[in-house]
């Protein structure tokens, strides 16, 4: 018996949800419990206090119903903080359901325009919005990100292309610093700007907070914008290198203020400071590196933690960096840039996805709350807007960037050998975003000691929206009427692989008989060193010895077996086969392609599904895994080898297990697997 | 600069070599001083034996194929001229230079630096990289680390991804077509050449 009201009722909730502007209404859900919660967690607290001082003598009066009752209270932080997270995830979904918006403007602007809204919502509710606390910044917000960025990096550009990144990184922020810093004092000192009362060491400090450029805001843009990966490495690499620059600075700065002169002394001091703290990073990151490469290979037998492992090591090495004032971004940089190659050695695949998408994860989550939260502080205040200085800072901030970008490429390119064209400068000197770093130093500022400290506030948020803005916005259709050349989606090759190793080695035989040893030839002996005594250590004695091309190629087999599970086998070129004499449809050698027959592909997907039914698993969806001792596998390895031993069968790489050791050949089934009882019948494809 | 007139003076023909090589005179004076000091026993040329006398040549997985490449077929030795003509290979490109149909192909061009890597597999010179000549290459590079069939499996995987014809070879067309996306000048070529 079906009610016809509720029939009803149901279907236009089904038709509500499937219109969009649910998701909006869900979002507004939400605020509401966030601002309220806001205010109400004062009058909460004050009730708290009233109490306090009355219960003592009052009886407690007997509550018949103990439940139900606002507790408010107890849940208060974490209560938040997820509503924090949740608002901000949904803003981010927001902004990808609105059709072209994300097209035009990126973004980290929408969401601290909603930042701005929401704070501004908060203040009008009577209450002070929370801040962007730079503990909990560079503690809690900041750490995902950079662990993001370094455990993904590009090594190859990134190692070519090191000596620039280290220029522009070092000498381009200390240019920025001392010319902004300059440049501020002196016009300070002329009577006709309003500027007055700034000294040399203020402005320094100013330009100091000022001149790097962030790696958040390099990120959220030049992520969307996909240029070739020449330019992202080089500007995303100064982003993360000039934090060293930036800590010596501050610091220093920080100390010298009340001294009236400095000495050459001082100056030195300074350069043996830098390069302690940027060499103790790297060597603190390093050695947590090393450590999470060495606990990755006993973890065979556990694991469900190895992700742990990698996430607890790396954020060990931020904070032992932080501890003694060290530089933390580099650290936690060089950790994982030196744990990457053995862990993901170590690991199962499983573990490595997991990684992957925590980090991943993280990151973005991180880095919508960054953008949000400068949205709220920017409402919170406290400003002191001085006309003339916010526009002297962003017009000299600009200034500085073009030139020191100018003036160090035409230094660069005299070592380069492919050089950095216009455009490429160009793009490098609008790069220079400043974003939430920038921001949290200004915050740290101790207020007796820089009575100016709001002034410097409100001009450091100007630049920032500036650079966030205008710059994000219009960088799009720069790139586009510049013709820059664009990241290339290309899929992996094993040609690639196979002829740049060659080459290598190649360049390495020329430097050697022309009697240079260039960085050919120290990429060589390096490779020689990792391989002879490092490897042997780090990784899981099986695959020490595991040259990297093999490991390539098997990861790229492993990538294409599940691409074509996964699209039911209808992937548009499938060199699933790897020999050309087999497995060629007549029909296909007209459009020259091997290709697998539908039949086989079918006879042989039914086959799959069936071995894996006899075991009792499923090949989807992915129930709780049991990683350790899986029964399937092992006998299947087993028959893998026999397999291969036996030279019997048409290869075929379809996946089908084991995640767990992707080095193992997973790539070869036959066709005829043992498992059965019955023989299934294949169109019979003959291997000579 | 003196010592550098002098040194030129001694080669023969420096000035043809300079012309189609495009190296500057410090740096022939460079090779030349180099090229002496590989030839040991003062014999005006080079024999395979001095290039085997470089330690990370030796130690170079391809070290004898490049070594092989010095060597044009039939000739033992290698003078001064074929000497620097092979090492003009890994010059950078010049990028401004005017692309005048006329002139024949500079020796550093992009087209040129990949014919000499294809030259490393193609041993028997026929044109095209058969299944056993990169089989070999891969073993040389692998160094006895892998089985048989994974090297077989690596190297069909290489074919059929390269052939566009299926004729099962490379030509060298197909490798330049596969290498479009890789940035050749920066791969192959040596700063110290500049």
């Amino acid at each position: 018996m079906t009610c016809p009201v509720l029939t009803r009722v149901i279907g236009g909730i089904r038709g509500c949800i499937r219109c969009r502007w649910s998701f909006w209404l869900l979002l507004f859900i939400f605020l509401f419990p966030l601002i309220l919660g806001e205010t109400s967690a004062q009058g909460d607290h004050n009730l708290q206090t009233g109490t306090d001082g009355t219960s003592i003598n009052s009886n407690h009066t007997k509550r018949s119903f103990p439940v139900l009752h606002l507790r408010y209270k107890y849940v208060q932080l974490p209560f938040e903080i997820s509503l924090w997270i949740l608002l901000a995830s949904l803003m981010k979904l927001g902004f990808h359901l609105l059709p072209g918006l994300s097209s035009v403007v990126p973004e980290s602007c929408l969401l601290i325009v909603v930042g701005l809204l929401v704070g501004g919502l908060i203040k009008v509710g009577g209450d002070k919005p929370p801040m962007l606390d730079s503990e909990l910044f560079f503690l809690c917000l900041l750490p995902p990100i950079i662990l993001d960025a370094g455990y993904f990096l590009p090594i190859r550009p990134f190692t070519e292309n090191i000596g620039t990144i280290l220029m522009f990184a070092v000498v381009g922020t200390l240019w920025n610093v001392f010319f902004i810093g300059g440049m501020l004092y002196g016009l300070a000192q002329l009577d006709a700007s309003r500027l007055g009362g700034l000294d040399l060491l203020a402005c320094l400090i100013f330009s100091s907070i000022v001149s790097a450029v962030d790696p958040v805001a390099v990120l959220a843009v030049f992520e969307e914008i996909k240029i070739n990966e020449l330019l992202h490495v080089l500007v995303f690499g100064e982003s993360l290198l000039n934090d060293a620059v930036t800590v010596v600075l501050y610091h220093l700065f920080e100390e010298y203020v009340g001294m009236t002169s400095v000495s050459a002394l001082d100056v030195f001091l300074a350069v043996i400071c830098f390069l302690v703290v940027s060499l103790g990073g790297v060597l603190v990151g390093t050695t947590y590196g090393i450590l999470a490469a060495l606990t990755s290979r006993f973890t065979a037998t556990l694991r469900v933690i190895e992700p742990l492992f990698v996430f607890v090591y790396s954020y060990m090495a931020y904070l032992s960096a932080e501890v003694f004032n060290l530089s933390g971004i580099m650290s936690l940089i060089a950790c994982g840039v030196v744990m990457r190659p053995y862990v993901e050695a170590n690991i199962s695949h499983k573990s490595f996805i997991t990684i992957k998408y925590f980090l991943k994860m993280w990151s973005s989550v991180s880095e919508t709350l960054i953008f949000i939260f400068l949205g709220v502080s920017t409402v919170v205040g406290p400003h002191s807007w001085n006309l003339t200085f916010v526009t002297i800072s962003v017009v000299l901030c600009l200034i500085s960037r073009v030139l020191g970008v100018i003036g160090l490429t035409y230094i660069i390119n005299k070592f380069r050998v492919v050089k950095l064209t216009a455009t490429d400068q160009f793009i490098l000197a609008f790069g220079g975003l400043r974003g939430a770093i920038a921001f949290s130093l200004g915050y740290l500022l101790k207020q007796e000691h820089f009575p100016m400290k709001n002034m410097f506030l409100t001009s450091i948020i100007v630049i920032i929206f500036f650079t966030v803005f205008v710059q994000g916005i219009t960088i799009r259709p720069l790139v586009d009427l510049l013709a820059v050349k664009r990241k290339q989606e290309s899929k992996q090759s094993i040609n690639e692989e196979i002829h740049t190793q060659v080459m290598g080695n190649l360049l390495a035989g020329i430097d050697s008989v022309c009697g240079c040893y260039g960085h050919h030839h120290w990429k060589y002996k390096l490779c020689r060193f990792n391989k002879r005594y490092v490897k042997r250590c780090l990784i899981v004695e099986e695959r020490s010895r595991e040259p990297q091309l093999l490991a390539f190629y098997n990861k790229m087999e492993l990538r294409q077996a599940i691409e074509m599970m996964e699209t039911g086998g209808e992937t548009k070129q499938l060199p699933a086969v790897p020999s050309t004499e087999s497995l060629q449809s007549p029909a296909s050698e007209q459009t020259g392609v091997p290709q697998i027959s539908r039949e086989l592909e079918a006879e042989i997907r039914r086959i799959v599904r069936g071995n894996l039914k006899k075991t009792g698993q499923k090949l989807y969806p992915y129930r709780r895994p049991t990683l350790v001792g899986n029964p399937f596998e092992d006998d299947f390895q087993d028959q893998l080898r026999e397999k291969q031993r036996a030279k019997v069968g048409r290869r075929m790489s379809a996946f089908l297990t084991d995640q767990d050791f992707p080095s193992r050949t997973i790539a070869r089934i036959s066709v005829v697997p043992q498992a059965h009882s019955s023989r299934p019948t294949i169109p019979a494809t003959q291997k000579d | 600069m003196g010592s550098n007139y002098s040194t030129l003076s001694k080669i023969p023909n420096v000035d043809d070599l300079m012309q189609e090589t495009g190296f500057t005179p410090a740096h022939i004076v460079r090779l030349y001083d180099r090229f002496n000091a590989l030839d040991k026993d003062k014999k005006g040329h080079l024999s395979p034996q001095d290039f085997e006398s470089i330690k990370e040549l030796a130690m170079n997985p391809i070290g004898d194929r490049i070594i092989g490449a010095f060597f044009t077929p039939g000739q033992e030795v290698v003078d001064f001229h074929s000497f620097v003509r092979i090492l003009a290979h890994f010059r950078p490109v010049d990028k401004n230079r005017p692309r005048d149909p006329n002139t024949p192909e500079p020796v550093n061009s992009r087209t040129s630096k990949l014919r000499f890597a294809f030259q490393l597999y193609d041993q028997d010179k026929d044109g095209k990289i058969s299944r056993a000549e990169l089989l070999q290459v891969l073993r040389s590079m692998m160094e006895m680390q892998v089985t048989e069939e994974q090297l077989e499996s690596i190297a069909d995987r290489t074919i059929q991804e390269a052939d566009l014809d299926g004729d099962s070879t490379i030509s060298f067309d197909e490798f330049r077509k596969s290498l479009e996306k890789v940035n050749i000048d920066h791969k192959m070529s040596s700063r110290f050449l500049r």
